[in-house]
């Protein structure tokens, strides 16, 4: 896709802001220590990069999905975990309230979390209840002007840093599968609510994932966001952003690969030349490139035509997580490869983007669960 | 109060330099980039839009291209973007760029309480004379090498930067500071700068708008006005690293005296 002068000027200046704060010292850090970095987050904030796609009239910059998809891909190529900061109010977070939201919702939670003032998440699996949401076991029950809430949410991507949590809950007990769920925007602060230890991850360490348990939580009526009981349509919606965003940090993190290897390709030399003058080696970065290329046009094709709401977007943007995450793992142990021994090692990049990318094809769907969706779609 | 800010686009010299047969720099087959000093001033003067609430207008001389450099300052936080253009000012030199930003600044309107910035120097020409030239021509102060700026009511405070050390100084507006790298970190761009930076006008100031300005001598504009004469234009070779030599200090001076003589330089 040829992109104008308006998306040019977009990617410079999300590369030049990656390419400047993302330093090695900081990712490093991350990468061993874990945590979070917080003033990260407000540095984003500053420039408009955690509200990018929230609308203009609640503090956001009124951006379009393929604005989106490239700044997630080019920080994501300098460092794919920083990627998340940025991702997670654009998408799973803030997504569902910009989708689902009422007006006073809209007012009362958007505004902070497109300056960064707040952190939003998203909490739908389960410890029973993965690929299959329709196995949900946290219930809401609604008493006076509240629901009241009991369960736990696991892996919730950002919980021990977030303020609010989107989570899903049953609310219709006599309802079959996915139906009968409902979303409530949770103040995580409330009476009742424990966040879990951050587990240990291969990768994307710096952005921590917990557990979120909640034993009798009072959730006041006017948190359900979106209809009652029609939760789960609203969770595959906001996926659908979800897989996009996804897709786009796994084609950053392929580029980054690509141009680690061409660097290290054409510095170290063996039997007296270097090792890109082997053509075993120069295919793969051949291939490496191909994939990328192809997967950059899925990605931003998909992008457009989610904005123009195509009737086939949900199955376009499954697509393109499928294949670009994929796609990124291929390039991941292509890079490695190519570093050799060297690729091993923790103080070589290549080694961090090899962990990085195998959460690609798992989180927010799985290759396979995106595979179901396009051949459902297919097949229907 | 108003804060203008002199920017020029210059050529990428981390990318290949090429020159016409006169001397003068080919600059459109060239990829080109805000001068880095001129960043810093364009964050100076941001950073007081910020505490005052003032308008800040960027104002450049260049060719019709010019303009997407004036669009990413808009995108920065700039309110106003100012293109001085026209066959005539070609190939000027800085006395003759100076007369042209000069005159533009004044048909724009300089007040009492307004500040020029400017960034030192531009990477392409290095002379640093725009800037004291500009507040020449404009018959204001001028505090050069600036590498801290505070503004308050209606004063300016500067640090100024000197080869071996500094001085502070103070001055009552209106007056033109030009920018070292020092001063500050320029910001980036916002989203929101960029998605709207499209949409905003650019004021273009043309040769016969400004033809009749006091501060412009028509006769020294443009490359035939220009009392600059370029002998040759060149990219300055890169200086070798030097050579660190190891040893007692008895070695090394042996060692030194040895390399000196062999040069014949003892």
């Amino acid at each position: 896709m040829i992109l104008t002068e308006k998306y040019q000027l977009l990617r410079r200046n999300f590369r030049n802001f990656a390419e400047t704060e993302f330093t090695d010292e900081l990712q490093k850090r991350l990468d061993t220590e874990g945590g979070y970095e917080a003033e990260m987050y407000q540095k984003m904030a500053r420039y408009g990069f955690t509200g990018i796609k929230i609308p203009v009239e609640y503090g956001g910059q009124g951006g379009d999905s393929l604005a989106y998809v490239l700044m997630i891909e080019e920080f994501a190529r300098v460092c794919p975990v920083l990627a998340i900061y940025a991702n997670t109010p654009n998408s799973l977070g803030g997504g569902p309230l910009v989708m689902c939201g009422n007006e006073e919702q809209k007012q009362k939670y958007l505004p902070d979390i497109a300056a960064g003032r707040k952190h939003i998440v998203f909490a739908l699996t389960e410890p029973g209840a993965g690929s299959d949401a329709g196995g949900t076991l946290t219930t809401a029950v609604a008493d006076g002007d509240d629901f009241i809430l009991n369960g736990r949410k696991c892996f919730v991507s950002g919980a021990p840093i977030a303020d609010y949590a989107v989570i899903y809950a049953k609310t219709d007990p006599t309802a079959k599968g996915s139906r009968g769920i409902s979303m409530f925007i949770v103040d995580l602060k409330l009476p009742g609510i424990t966040i879990g230890k951050a587990e240990a991850k291969m990768g994307i360490n710096g952005y921590p994932t917990s557990d979120i348990t909640m034993d009798n939580v009072r959730v006041s009526k006017a948190d359900l966001l979106g209809p009652l009981h029609d939760g789960f349509r609203m969770a595959m919606k906001t996926l659908d952003g979800g897989r996009l965003g996804i897709s786009a940090q796994a084609l950053g993190l392929a580029q980054g690969c690509l141009e680690e290897a061409i660097r290290y390709a054409r510095e170290r030399k063996q039997f007296g030349k270097p090792i890109a003058a082997n053509q075993g080696v120069s295919f793969m970065i051949a291939e490496m490139a191909t994939e990328i290329e192809a997967a950059r046009e899925l990605v931003y094709a998909t992008a457009v035509a989610k904005d123009a709401g195509a009737p086939d977007s949900s199955m376009k943007c499954a697509m393109a997580k499928y294949f670009a995450s994929e796609m990124a793992n291929r390039a991941a142990y292509k890079a490695v490869q190519i570093f050799g021994g060297y690729g091993y090692i923790k103080d070589y990049k290549v080694e961090r983007f090899y962990r990085d990318a195998r959460i690609l094809s798992i989180y927010e769907g799985t290759s396979q669960i995106q595979q179901l969706v396009i051949a459902n779609t297919l097949l229907r | 109060m108003k804060i203008y800010v002199c920017v020029k686009q210059v050529p990428d010299t981390s990318g290949k330099v090429a020159v016409k047969e006169n001397g003068v720099l080919d600059r459109a087959s060239m990829k080109t980039i805000i001068n880095p000093d001129d960043l810093n001033a364009v964050e100076a003067a941001l950073q007081i839009k910020d505490q005052e609430g003032c308008e800040v207008i960027a104002v450049t001389m260049g060719p019709p291209a010019a303009e997407g450099m004036l669009r990413e300052l808009l995108a920065m936080g700039v309110d106003k973007a100012v293109l001085i253009s026209g066959r005539e000012f070609g190939g000027s030199d800085t006395f003759a760029t100076s007369q042209v930003l000069a005159g533009g600044i004044h048909h724009l309107g300089l007040e009492k309480e307004d500040i020029v910035f400017c960034g030192r120097q531009a990477i392409d020409g290095d002379t640093a004379q725009v800037g004291p030239q500009i507040a020449e021509k404009l018959n204001i102060p001028q505090i050069t090498y600036a590498g801290e700026v505070r503004y308050e009511n209606g004063k300016v405070y500067v640090k100024r930067m000197t080869e071996d050390g500094y001085m502070r100084v103070e001055a009552e507006t209106p007056v033109l500071i030009t920018c070292i790298k020092e001063l500050n970190q320029p910001r980036y761009m916002t989203v929101r700068g960029i998605l709207e930076c499209y949409d905003k006008p650019i004021t273009v100031l043309d040769y016969p708008t400004l033809e009749n300005e006091p501060l412009i001598d028509k006769t020294t504009i443009g490359l035939a006005g220009s009392p600059t004469t370029i002998f040759q234009s060149f990219t300055p070779p890169v200086a070798k690293g030097g050579e660190m030599l190891e040893g007692t200090t008895q070695e090394k001076c042996d060692t030194l005296a040895a390399k000196l003589a062999k040069a014949q330089l003892l």
